[in-house]
């Protein structure tokens, strides 16, 4: 042990003990500990069972960009399909099975599980912890996504994928209109990727309570945390009701029951409330943590701090608050009261409140500061611009007379796609931009970054803004074709290019990545001069994260002398070194102070074959094999159990004492 | 130049130390997404039953006489896992076992009887809307009974291991937590089924 200041300890040293402060620079004895015990295996079979935020987080960012290739390929299919009148490229099941997998997969197994991804992987390194709250946990959400994934496009080869559209209405989805297997998959689905969502949510609300460095009181936190949290707190509250939705669905068309039936006494309305009340505050989820990005990531490129920050996290919240009573939104066509439709669409519209306070935002920060052109910046002032645009288009539905004029047409896909890809993808690629040297030490090509973004940004704006006009020309949504002589012509050959445009923009991208990662100049720990912490490690991070945890002292912990705020400074040098086995501090929810030592878990492939196990089940659920189906849930309850048995090493049992070999 | 700041270090508790532990704060995340899930649940029968046409329930009003019996059967389970917490943290780990035993026995009594309630209904699941809602919804909830015993068994292994003393038995707490959490939620699900019917 390095540390020899620690003069002596008491007997109980398992149980409780005074952490040791000190500095652990690189090549220190404690540093080398410190690697020794936080690196994986190499091998597959370290690959099998890491539990390190980082790892995770890279694989949740590449397999859901994957799902994003595998959904754009599916929307270019259909744009093909929709360049010219009366094309027969597709017929009309193919092309409900590709919209509806576009819209799932997007939706579902893109948008949401990229923004997972880039928050376990910079969680721990803002927060300045060595893992977040649950490492297991993670590795467990991260393997039930893939397979659900996988699960819902098991069926797509054999030409029997979802069709019913991404929220998936009855009657259409129930069993008298939809007899094969293809909603089957999709319910099953949703209720495996619900159980990666809600692990996952709860791992990220745990972490924010009790995995912050000393120091990084609660109004310290990036915006990115606090959007990434609200969105977790919603996803806990509310997947339960999308995930009863389809397995209710699922006992309407396997077992028989009369939930949706509207012979027995069934509503199918009640579906629709089900899945909305998932489905709005699920929209935010997607969007805030990406809004997250570009209020922790503008700043750097604007030279200065975000302008109002505290305005900023309490708008983050503000419009989840509202975005849970506005679910009605997405029904006013369906014939509710009046007065009903009037308060729902007056809150929807209350919504832009807090918007616009986020925007102006960004804007003041752009103005204030001194903009470095650097792409990840065009990505993010582009950000702004669409948000503005998919914003207005919105406040324009709320408005119930006008969204029973536009409601299915392809206003609303022009609405969902500014929003999605505005808010979504923009600040995603821009964020990969931003932090690719964190990941992988190299930056990327700045030639090649900037020609991405302005492909990207042309190609969305031909291929997009145009589906307004087709919408107010009446063009329905979902519409396999449609004939010449209703003049939508040349608006969609107009978007049917952008469309395309803008794919080739993304393409640029991906081989900048490729190139970038082979040739890209090496990144310092701080290639952007930024402020925040996972700026203070290397690139890419030790497995450690941080040799000693970090204490900080303010909001921009890498700028304090700089901003000079007259508080003390940060210290990245000498603080709590945690070294005795796998070790994190847990601090308390508001003001950051220790309390206690938490023992973290080795790296083990528990997660994954509960993972697989658990999915196997759904396996057995779709195919009727009621026998494998027993078979997985017991084996499934074994890993469970070898999981959660009390460990010596994690100072989970009793221990006599003078026996601490755990 | 202002100084770096400097953390000034005290003696604090390692590992899984009772609720600071992280399994503390996971359970009370589990129980609150399981009980939106039950709330869920309650919506969709109070939603149908609000709009049926058909007399409600389609058999007349249920008898409470062996569902009340059965619900202070899992209330009194309850009090048995809190007492043999409270053993285990005095150090009693003899009450702390025979809490979580008797606690098992009570439970496994709610599940026979309540599969026999089962096999007494005239109706199945996929007879009637309101045997849709009525199956689905206790069904839902026995399956919480049942994952909750086998917890419960883990911990009276454990505990007979001797892995628990005065100083480290959170998984006490945290089974219990979840355990406390099926029962309350039975007290909703009974009052939905059972006692709404007569209002
Ligand atoms: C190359 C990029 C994209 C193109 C060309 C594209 C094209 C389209 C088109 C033409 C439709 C309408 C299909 C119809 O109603 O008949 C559609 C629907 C949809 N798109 Fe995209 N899209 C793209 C990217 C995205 C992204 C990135 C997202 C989400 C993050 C997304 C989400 C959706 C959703 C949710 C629907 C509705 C599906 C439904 O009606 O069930 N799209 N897309």
């Amino acid at each position: 042990m390095a540390s020899a200041d620690i003069t002596e300890r008491p007997i109980d040293d398992h149980l409780a003990r005074v952490p040791e402060i000190g500095c652990a620079p690189p090549g220190s004895d404690i540093e080398v500990q410190l690697a020794r015990t936080w690196e994986s295996e190499p091998g597959w079979r370290g690959w099998l069972s890491t539990v390190d935020h980082k790892a995770i987080g890279l694989r949740y960012i590449v397999t859901a960009f994957i799902f994003l290739i595998i959904g754009g390929l599916e929307a270019l299919l259909i744009r093909i399909q929709l360049a010219r009148p009366d094309q027969t490229l597709l017929t009309p099941e193919q092309y409900n099975q590709l919209f509806t997998m576009h819209g799932v997969t997007m939706i579902f197994l893109y948008a949401l599980p990229i923004l997972s991804g880039f928050s376990n992987y910079l969680w721990p390194l803002l927060l300045g912890s060595r893992d977040m709250a649950f490492p297991r946990l993670n590795a467990f959400s991260y393997w039930i996504f893939l397979f659900a994934g996988i699960f819902m496009y098991v069926s797509f080869p054999l030409g029997q994928a979802p069709n019913g559209g991404w929220f998936n209405y009855v009657p259409f989805s129930g069993p008298t209109f939809n007899t094969g297997p293809n909603i089957d998959v999709f319910a099953l689905g949703m209720v495996l990727l619900g159980i990666s969502t809600s692990v996952g949510s709860a791992n990220f609300v745990v972490t924010l309570f009790r995995m912050r460095a000393p120091g990084m009181t609660i109004n310290r936190v990036p915006i990115l945390v606090w959007g990434t949290l609200t969105a977790s707190v919603a996803n806990l509250l509310v997947i339960p009701s999308v995930s009863l939705a389809f397995f209710l669905l699922w006992l309407d068309r396997q077992m028989g029951t009369h939930f949706f039936d509207v012979a027995n006494g069934g509503k199918p309305l009640l579906w629709q409330h089900l899945f909305w009340i998932f489905g709005h505050p699920w929209v935010y989820a997607i969007v805030l943590p990406a809004m997250g990005i570009v209020s922790d990531a503008l700043p750097t490129f604007c030279r200065r701090p975000l302008v109002g920050y505290t305005a900023m996290a309490l708008a983050t919240m503000a419009v989840m608050l509202i975005g849970f009573e506005v679910w009605i939104h997405h029904m006013f066509a369906t014939g509710l009261p009046t007065v009903a439709l009037s308060i729902f669409g007056a809150a929807s519209m209350v919504i832009s409140v807090p918007s616009s306070i986020a925007v102006f935002a960004w804007i003041a920060t752009i103005w204030l500061g001194r903009p470095v052109f650097k792409t990840p910046f065009l990505f993010f002032a582009g950000f702004v611009m669409l948000f503005v645009i998919g914003g207005l288009s919105g406040v324009m539905t709320a408005a119930v007379p006008l969204d029973w004029q536009l409601n299915e047409t392809y206003f609303i896909v022009a609405h969902l796609h500014y929003v999605l890809l505005g808010i979504n993808v923009f600040p995603v690629v821009g964020g990969i931009y931003y932090w690719f040297p964190k990941f992988t030490g190299r930056m990327m090509d700045e030639t090649l970054g900037k020609l991405s973004f302005w492909v990207m940004f042309i190609g969305f704006n031909v291929g997009f803004f145009p589906m307004h006009w087709a919408g107010l020309l009446g063009m329905p949504r979902r519409v396999y074709t449609y004939s010449s002589r209703m003049g939508w012509d040349g608006v969609n050959m107009i978007t049917s290019i952008g469309s395309f445009v803008f794919a080739i923009g993304v393409l640029i991208f991906l081989v900048n990545v490729v190139v970038s990662l082979k040739r890209g100049a090496l990144a310092g720990p701080n290639p952007w001069d930024a402020a925040t912490l996972e700026w203070a490690t290397s690139s890419p991070p030790p497995a450690y994260n941080f040799a000693v945890i970090p204490t900080v002292a303010s909001r921009h912990p890498l700028w304090e002398d700089r901003l000079d705020e007259g508080r003390g400074r940060s210290n990245f040098k000498e603080g709590l070194l945690l070294a005795e086995g796998r070790e994190a501090i847990s601090t308390s929810p508001i003001d950051a102070k220790p309390l206690a030592i938490l023992k973290m878990p080795d790296d083990t492939s528990t997660p994954f074959f509960l993972g697989l196990f658990i999915s196997l089940l759904f396996v057995g659920l779709l195919l009727h094999w009621w026998l494998f189906t027993a078979a997985t849930a017991i084996a499934g309850s074994l890993a469970l159990i070898v999981w959660l048995w009390p460990r010596k090493a994690l100072a989970q049992r009793a221990m006599p004492q003078g026996d601490n070999n755990g | 130049m202002v100084e770096p700041v400097q953390l000034q270090s005290e003696r604090l508790p390692v590992g899984s130390a009772g609720k600071l532990s992280g399994g503390w704060w996971g359970v009370q995340t589990l129980i609150v997404t399981e009980a939106c899930l039950f709330g869920y649940l309650l919506f969709c029968y109070f939603y149908l039953a609000a709009q049926t046409e058909q007399t409600w329930p389609p058999d007349g009003l249920p008898s409470l006489l062996v569902p009340g019996a059965n619900t202070l059967i899992l209330l009194a389970s309850s009090a048995c896992v809190w007492a043999g917490e409270r053993g285990v943290h005095q150090s009693r780990t003899g009450r702390g076992i025979a809490g979580l035993t008797a606690a098992i026995v009570l439970g496994t009594a709610f599940v026979a009887i309540q599969l026999m309630e089962w096999r007494n209904k005239p109706y199945g699941m996929t007879t009637d809307l309101y045997g849709s809602l009525y199956f689905t919804i206790t069904g839902f909830h026995m399956a919480h009974v049942i994952i909750g015993l086998a917890v419960l068994l883990l911990l009276l292994v454990w505990a007979m291991l001797g892995y628990f003393d005065s100083r480290r038995y959170v998984a006490m707490t945290i089974g219990g937590a979840y355990w406390h959490f099926v029962d309350v939620v039975w007290l909703f699900v009974f009052s939905t089924l059972y006692l709404f019917p007569y209002l």
